[in-house]
């Protein structure tokens, strides 16, 4: 069971941020990348993470994603992105992908047998988690909070209209 | 009773995927959009190896990754916003301030 839901997961998450690559229409995009977001979120669930999953699915595919096309509404291309005329630059990446993907297994080889298998004692609830965020991790929990209020200020002092003097 | 391997081999993959968008789209929304997948590639591998090795801290570390994305997002966004008033593209063959 746990191993179909691993297998149809990863393959919606795979084949929609695939569909992104080969969409030219930058909402699809978007879309694509909610459902894919979505499907890890349910992921992390099969890994024990069950607090993690839902911070994925709101902040990511809720929050983040949200954001995303609330810019495409605004720039609004009225003619859309031209279609690619370079072939070759396709089929050149796809293949450096293929190698790339087959050094990086290659490289982690040797550690898969040591990962293990899901399942087992339980670890990631959210109290433990919450717990040790707020004793072990306190400091950089504050030091977030600061970045998070100055990326705030920061982008809406960027966007803000100027005054014409 | 999943082998944690194939999560990490997930990662890779979705990984490798994130850098091919970077490089093969030419809009700068989708560009950052490629990062995002990126990012959660990583986080992906970060929670394979907190499940594997038993310690919650890498739970703790994708919690970090998260809020940081987002604010990356807000300011980021807001950038392309900015060069999309000024040059009224976000294609990025239209950027050529420094090419000479």
């Amino acid at each position: 069971m746990g191993l179909f839901l691993f297998f149809l997961l990863a393959s919606i998450c795979v084949s929609s941020i695939l569909a992104m690559i080969i969409s030219k229409n930058q909402a699809h995009n978007a879309l694509f990348l909610v459902v894919a977001f979505a499907s890890l979120g349910g992921l992390f669930g099969l890994l024990d993470a069950p607090f993690i999953a839902a911070v994925q699915i709101i902040i990511y595919s809720g929050a983040i994603m949200v954001l995303f096309i609330f810019v495409i509404m605004m720039i609004n291309l009225r003619q859309g992105i031209p279609a690619e005329k370079k072939r070759w630059i396709f089929y050149l990446s796809s293949l450096l992908a293929l190698i790339l993907i087959a050094e990086l297994v290659l490289a982690s080889k040797g550690t898969f047998s040591l990962l293990g298998k899901t399942g087992g004692e339980r670890i990631g609830s959210p109290s433990d988690l919450g717990r040790i965020l707020f004793s072990d991790y306190l400091y950089p929990f504050e030091i977030t909070s600061i970045l998070i209020v100055a990326a705030l200020v920061g982008a809406i002092v960027l966007v803000k209209k100027r005054e014409k003097e | 009773m999943i082998p944690v391997s194939f999560f990490f081999i997930l990662s890779i993959i979705l990984f490798v995927l994130g850098i091919v968008a970077f490089f093969a789209k030419r809009d700068l929304v989708t560009m950052f959009m490629a990062i995002e997948v990126m990012l959660n590639a990583g986080n992906l591998a970060f929670i394979a190896l907190a499940k594997s090795s038993g310690p919650i801290h890498g739970q703790v570390i994708v919690f970090f990754v998260i809020t940081v994305a987002a604010a990356e997002a807000a300011v980021g966004l807001a950038i392309i916003l900015l060069i999309f008033r000024q040059k009224k593209t976000i294609k990025t063959e239209d950027m050529r301030l420094m090419k000479g």
